[in-house]
């Protein structure tokens, strides 16, 4: 029978296999491939959209250049990088509990954006008649509780009446969004709905405006790293994240620890909130998180929920968003185009994660020989 | 017999990652024969068979279908060269009938006609002798019911070629031998059947040659007429193994956990359990035998405290134990009074009255653990958490069925496994990895655990080295009962052996040991008492030294109304 040679054989030109595993440095190679590949297609795309680098190729180098021109070459692009970073980091730190426990909490935006209005809120109403000190604390702990409730509202009704998390903190959004609306038409009578800086309740500085900040997230990481991989909290997060039977089983009240995570979660989106609020703006608009607490959900994932890790990947996103900003600002295009080029790039990593679990093989070249030969 | 080759496979190699599941594999199958498959799990068996139902596609090699080579890229691909694989795990629609399902995917011309159909099924039926309703729905059927609908799936698409993977799991014996007379029908009218199984004795009865898979290779094919139990099961395993399990006689047998008339209620409203009673002694293999689902796993998990309970007792008789009485429950005037009332006695059984000492003498004693008392003998479980219930010191192990998904935490390594069940212990709110580290490394070298690491995921671990973790940490517990569930299912004989010689030596130690299974033979060798259920009520206890199969089958499948103490 195996004498028989040239047959009709159809055998499909590649077939897929997980992998069962793969060395650390041929992942890390994948995924740096694939950011290679994006911003190649990125250039690309850059080259058909932008009309000036339609009639002049040659300027597709500073193309490239604006990339990196976006974060690192003047002193004050440097810590404005490394302040849009902290920032990140800090929503991302705070939604990573939550993911662990594999609540999918994408209410990060609306979490920060209460912790900001609360904390905004007791300087405009406060500001002036307490003292500084007293005035940073009371708003310190006003953003923490407005975080925290905005958290434990979905936790409490997961945990009693088992909601879908995603949905419910998704919409919590858009309530967050409402609620300072409504007091930005309270506070500015004149109907510009566009609170000025206030006078009081800003955080001190010690050597740069933004030290504190980065210092205040490079603290929480070490801290959430701890916590997550060393406390008896983090260890019962792991367990409900993995299985809820094997909580159970090993004696663990997973409504408690629900309740718990997200309340860890809404605090720290709450203190993301302070940073912001009385770190940065002194004053508070419906734009305060401008997306980061959805983005955050994307720099904790890709770090794979390691904290230490979110400290890349964070600085990462956050390069590819003033790389992009810069860009449309050097070529006079349109808003859109950053948008463009953070999605063709995020595109390409995520993607790279397929290929990391997968391995593709393609139909030996002698076979497909054979069946050329006959049709 | 005919000696017409139907299906031939020739270097068949197929890889999963670094795994070689199949590696050059060579494989005739001829017409009007049953072929068994014999292999441990994992050994290869049903990716081999899979390869050729189109599931999976081969790295390498070549199939030949009545002669002519083929190449099987989809199931559709394969029913298009008549051959069918019936999969251990059904693939049916719950809400369709019996004949829907039967007709799903088949692409005929003409019109398409339910009556038809319904009438080609029932002839098929009548051909081989099966009994079925077409017009039934899945999920009224029985298990049996369900395997049949897949088999005339398969000969409805006019399959000559029939797989079977591993049939026999879920049926009774019963059913298993109503099932083999089919077989042998099909047979009589020149279908090939490939039967998958790693039961010896079913190889024997039902096969006319058997091909033994080790690890991904072909070793040997034989007639069946020629092999025995033990030849069989030393190609199997590549070494000779004796399947005597010793069974000791129980000594010191005391009742330990006893269950009166206990009654579940599932989240569905359904009862799972009814008037559940028995009693299980220290120093016993209790077995408990069943169909699938007949409420083995309700019943354990209402003992650990995991399923609520709607009425009926969970009682432990703790025996008696000194226990060094502790300030953390009791302050220290409670203490005095309970002395005065010779609460208390010292490690030589003195009664201690803390005469004429002062408090800070009296604290100093405490605190050195020399003041005992006995602790309470008897504890009702019912309606405890876990946790309650380990806190009041009972010492109640449980192997659950599920064990990546209750007993294990699949993407933690075997020392934050071992942390599961004790991670509280110790104060503050950091964890200590340093015990739990020794235990795993302990367990690992006792067990002989083959894992990369401590830290390496119990995922990655193969199905035996799963299990060895997790009943390594439950008796590393010291037990006073212990539960285990399903325990060998999935595992390769000398893993099974293991686990059976570990719940043997518990036994010894004088543990209570409650084991539910599945494979007949093992219950009657390893139990000294066999607990039968059916529907969530007991329906007899059979002495296991003297039941015979026969006995537990009809108790298996017997309703309560003919209850029958054995």
């Amino acid at each position: 029978m195996s004498e028989r040679k040239n047959i009709t054989v159809h055998e499909p030109l590649f077939h897929l296999a997980k992998r069962a595993q793969i060395q650390p440095w041929k992942a890390w190679a994948i995924r740096l491939a694939a950011i290679v590949l994006g911003l190649v297609v990125c250039g690309i795309v850059a080259f058909i959209l932008i009309e000036r680098l339609h009639q002049n190729p040659d300027r597709i180098d500073d193309f490239y250049y604006s990339f990196i021109k976006g974060s690192f070459t003047s002193n004050r692009k440097i810590w404005k990088f490394l302040k849009n970073m902290a920032i990140l980091q800090c929503i991302s730190l705070a939604v990573t509990p939550a993911f662990r426990m594999r609540f999918w909490n994408i209410g990060a935006e609306g979490q920060t954006l209460m912790g900001v209005l609360g904390c905004i809120a007791v300087a405009f109403y406060l500001g002036g008649t307490v003292p500084d000190w007293l005035l940073l604390v009371l708003m310190f702990i006003a953003a923490l509780v407005c975080g925290a409730v905005w958290g434990l509202i979905p936790a409490l009704f997961k945990a009693k009446w088992n909601t879908n998390e995603t949905l419910f903190t998704l919409m919590m959004n858009y309530v967050a969004t409402f609620i300072v609306s409504y007091f930005l038409v309270i506070w500015v009578p004149s109907g510009s709905s566009t609170l000025g800086k206030l006078k009081y309740g800003k955080l001190p500085s010690f050597g740069h405006d933004y030290l504190v900040i980065i210092l205040v997230v490079l603290l929480l990481t070490i801290f959430l790293y701890v916590y997550l991989k060393h406390s008896k909290q983090g260890y019962e997060i792991s367990v409900v994240g993995e299985s809820v039977r094997t909580a159970q089983y090993s004696g663990i009240n997973v409504k408690n620890v629900i309740i718990r995570t997200m309340l860890v979660s809404g605090l720290l989106c709450g203190l993301a909130g302070y940073l912001i609020g009385a770190g940065l703006d002194q004053s508070v608009t419906t734009e305060s998180v401008g997306g980061q607490g959805f983005t955050a959900i994307m720099v904790s994932w890709l770090a794979n929920f390691n904290p230490l890790v979110m400290l890349i990947t964070s600085a990462l996103i956050s390069m590819l968003n003033s790389g992009a900003a810069q860009i449309s600002q050097d070529f006079n295009v349109s808003g859109a185009l950053p948008d463009v080029i953070v999605g063709i790039i995020l595109f390409f990593i995520i993607g790279s994660e397929f290929f990391i679990n997968y391995q593709v093989i393609f139909r030996k070249a002698d076979r497909t020989a054979a069946k050329e030969g006959v049709k | 017999m005919e000696k017409n080759m139907a299906l031939s496979m020739r270097g068949i190699t197929k890889r999963f990652g670094s795994v070689v599941a199949n590696n050059h594999v060579d494989l005739d199958v001829y017409q009007g024969e049953i072929l068994a498959i014999l292999g441990e799990n994992g050994c290869g068996k049903t990716t081999l068979m899979n390869m050729i139902a189109g599931i999976y596609f081969p790295d390498e090699g070549k199939i030949f279908k009545d002669g002519k080579e083929v190449v099987i890229r989809s199931p559709k691909d394969a029913f298009a060269l008549k051959i069918g694989m019936i999969h251990q795990h059904f693939k049916l629609v719950d809400l369709f009938t019996a004949a829907e399902n039967i007709v799903l995917g088949v692409d005929e011309d003409g019109r398409y006609s339910m009556k038809d159909v319904n009438n080609r099924v029932s002839a098929i039926a009548q051909k081989y002798g099966f009994h079925i309703d077409p017009q039934k729905k899945i999920y009224d059927m029985s298990v049996s019911e369900k395997q049949t609908v897949e088999i005339i799936k398969v000969l409805y698409r006019g399959a000559d070629i029939l797989i079977l993977d591993e049939p026999t799991a879920v049926l009774t014996p019963q059913e298993i031998d109503k099932l083999f007379e089919v077989l042998q029908r099909m047979k009589a009218d020149g279908k090939s059947i490939i039967i998958i199984t790693h039961k010896l004795h079913e190889v024997l009865s039902v096969s006319d040659r058997v091909a033994i898979l080790r690890k991904g290779e072909h070793i040997a094919t034989v007639n069946t007429c020629d092999a025995t139990e033990s030849s069989l099961t030393e190609m199997m395993v590549g070494k000779k193994v004796s399947l005597d399990i010793d069974r000791s006689e129980p000594v010191n047998v005391q009742p330990r956990l006893e269950v009166k008339e206990l009654n579940c209620i599932d989240a569905e409203g359904i009862q799972v359990l009814k008037d559940i009673t028995f009693t299980a002694y220290s120093g016993e293999i209790l077995g408990i035998a069943g169909i699938a689902g007949s409420g083995q796993k309700e019943l354990l998990e209402a003992i650990a405290g995991l399923q609520p309970i709607a009425s009926g007792q969970v009682i432990f008789n703790n025996p008696k134990k000194d226990k060094p009485v502790t300030f953390f429950h009791k302050s220290l005037r409670k203490v005095k009074e309970l002395a005065a009332q010779d609460a208390f006695h010292d490690k030589n059984g003195a009664p201690m009255r803390f005469k004429g000492m002062t408090n800070a003498q009296i604290r100093a004693q405490v605190a050195a653990e020399n003041v005992l008392f006995r602790e309470d003998e008897v504890m009702n479980l019912r309606n405890k958490t876990p946790l309650e219930i380990r806190s009041l010191g009972v010492r109640l192990s449980f192997v659950p069925e599920d064990r990546l998904g209750m007993g294990l935490v699949g993407s933690m390594g075997i020392t934050d496994n071992m942390m599961l069940r004790s991670y509280r212990k110790g104060h503050g709110g950091f964890v200590d990895r340093k015990k739990p580290r020794a235990l795993a490394e302990e367990i690992i070298k006792e067990l002989e655990v083959s894992t990369p690491g401590v830290n390496t995921p119990v995922r990655r671990l193969s199905g035996g080295n799963v299990q060895k973790v997790l009943v390594g940490r439950e008796i590393a517990f010291a037990p006073k009962v212990l539960m285990a569930a399903y325990p060998v299912r999935g595992l390769d004989i000398n893993s099974s052996y293991t686990i059976y010689h570990l719940l043997n030596k518990q036994k010894e130690n004088g543990v209570a040991v409650i084991f539910v299974g599945e494979d007949l033979d093992v219950l009657l060798d390893l139990c000294d008492r066999i607990l039968v259920i059916n529907s969530g009520a007991v329906t007899g206890t059979l002495d296991a030294r003297t039941a015979t199969k026969e006995e537990i089958g009809l108790l298996m499948t017997q309703t309560t109304t003919q209850r029958k103490e054995g």
